[in-house]
């Protein structure tokens, strides 16, 4: 992406069907990653977030080297300080907003973690849900809580999968432009799987195109929108009348 | 039309009075006085306290190793899993007589383990030991099949998240899959422990029928019904005033199901 890139991963890794091929890279700016249903887009946060190992490849955030197949370098999920939020936000139905906070605070007493989880719920406005249950919880509830979780551990790169979908439109609105605002605060490397257009626009977020399991294109979004090398790129710009470009070697 | 659902219904019906009839006359079968005096038999509070015994020993065994298990088999579906899935079963389908000839044959003096075991000084077989093997035996499979279900349900990506935020393999396993499977868990015990006390013919041929040894509490009703049918019939209700509780109790757990949230598996992209 850039010479200044803060983290890199390039991987090659196989799941069923889908053969994984690619090499991503990105600064503190968010980068969004789209692309059609099945191309591997979740595979591939699961990934870096250290759900399965490549077959080879390496994966370095800052100066930390979290897979290397060359050297046999295969860090665990728990020493990789990614902080990873799935697809309908993951939040542990067991405990309260406040507790699914905590669980990432490594404070030696309860009551610790709890006043610092309750602080971070302050941070991102939701702190009248410290107490509620996730079954509780709305959809842009949930979304707060889930990112104060993810960043209480301090994460050296956030990986967030759809983290606006299944929400109705004006809830969408209203989360996108929370989501960018906090990411712009936190400044952090964050991977975003989005299939919206206005995500990418919001986050003003790096793109990179995966399809097939590789990387089609990639560039900022008015980049790729106006050369697009896909009918999926094309459909998912909105670009009227279109004439594919030949895509990038 | 309306005489031929009625008369289809009635079968239904049928069913469902022969399930409920034998444990209504149990209530009416003896007066409190007579009930007084089963309880009073010397058969039974020796059998009530083996059985209590030797069923809490086996559930503790059956949750201690049958929950690795079930986690391994919920957390892959290779050939080793579907093999070992299909093996625990094989209690449940077997006659209980034949399994406790298996145990015997494994246990026995001149069974596969049993002369070792001796020679070391440790008899399984006719002791107490072998009504909490035979109990194990067959009630494990309930819980195993329970768990390993409930351990199905738990969305993979929490555990991912867990470790994400500094558990380790074990921590993010007691931490968020234990209490998400907890209702199913706690099923699966219920349903285990039921089986366990009722268990008889493993029982009987394993371990024999020795007052205060290996003679539970289903054994002692055998034994009672030949001297006083008034024992027969308080140890009786005692089994089924425990399984009343515990069907009320599963009921009760089935309305403690996890939320969605923590079932609904995440999709591939």
């Amino acid at each position: 992406m850039t010479a200044s890139a803060v983290w890199t991963a390039e991987i090659e890794a196989t799941l069923g069907r889908l053969r994984l091929d690619v090499c991503l890279s990105g600064d503190l700016r968010p980068v969004a990653l789209i692309g059609p249903n099945g191309a591997g887009k979740t595979t591939l946060l699961r990934i870096l977030a250290g759900a399965r190992s490549p077959l080879r490849g390496k994966i370095e955030i800052g100066d930390v080297t979290i897979f290397d197949s060359e050297d046999g370098t295969d860090l665990a999920p728990e020493h990789r300080r990614v902080g990873y939020v799935p697809q309908g936000f993951g939040l542990f139905p067991h405990l309260t907003a406040l507790g699914n906070v905590a669980f990432g605070v490594a404070a030696d007493r309860s009551s610790e973690s709890q006043r610092q989880a309750a602080e971070m719920l302050r941070h991102v406005g939701a702190a009248e849900l410290e107490a509620r249950l996730p079954i509780r919880l709305s959809g842009g509830e949930k979304q707060r809580v889930a990112l104060a979780r993810a960043l209480i551990a301090d994460p050296a790169m956030l990986l967030l999968d759809e983290p606006l979908a299944a929400m109705d439109p004006i809830a969408r609105r209203r989360l996108r432009a929370f989501l960018a605002s906090h990411l712009a605060q936190v400044r952090r490397p964050t991977l975003v799987v989005t299939h919206d257009l206005r995500d990418v626009k919001a986050l003003d977020a790096f793109v990179y195109v995966l399809e097939g399991g590789r990387i089609s294109q990639s560039g900022s979004w008015d980049d790729v929108a106006s050369k697009p090398t896909s009918d999926f790129v094309a459909e998912f710009f909105d670009v009227q009348d279109r004439e594919l470009s030949p895509g990038c070697e | 039309m309306k005489w031929a659902r009625a008369s289809v219904l009635s079968l239904g019906f049928l069913l469902l009075g022969l399930l409920v009839v034998p444990a209504m006359a149990l209530l009416v079968a003896a007066s409190p006085a007579e009930l007084a005096q089963g309880v009073a038999h010397p058969l039974f509070g020796p059998s009530l306290w083996l059985s209590l015994r030797t069923t809490m020993l086996s559930l503790a065994i059956v949750v201690v190793c049958g929950t690795p298990l079930a986690w391994w088999l919920a957390s892959a579906q290779g050939w080793p899993q579907r093999l070992a899935d299909a093996l625990v079963e094989l209690p449940i389908v077997m006659p209980p007589a034949v399994v406790g000839i298996g145990l015997l044959e494994t246990f026995g003096r001149s069974g596969l383990l049993g002369g070792p075991l001796e020679l070391l000084g440790i008899q399984v077989a006719f002791a107490t030991p072998a009504v909490i093997l035979a109990q194990v035996t067959v009630s494990a499979p309930f819980y195993v099949q329970a768990a390993a279900a409930a351990f199905r349900r738990v969305d993979p990506d929490l555990l991912l998240v867990a470790r994400t935020l500094g558990q380790s393999p074990v921590g993010a396993f007691a931490r968020v899959a234990i209490p998400i499977a907890m209702p199913g868990l706690v099923s699966g015990g219920a349903l285990a422990w039921a089986r366990a006390l009722g268990e008889f013919g493993a029982t009987l041929l394993f371990a024999g029928s020795l007052p205060g040894t290996t003679q539970t509490m289903p054994l002692a009703i055998v034994l009672a019904l030949e001297s006083d049918v008034r024992a027969a019939i308080a140890i009786s209700l005692v089994l089924a005033g425990a399984a009343v509780l515990l069907l009320l109790g599963l009921r009760l757990v089935a309305g403690l199901r996890p939320s969605d949230d923590a079932t609904s598996r995440s999709k591939l992209s």
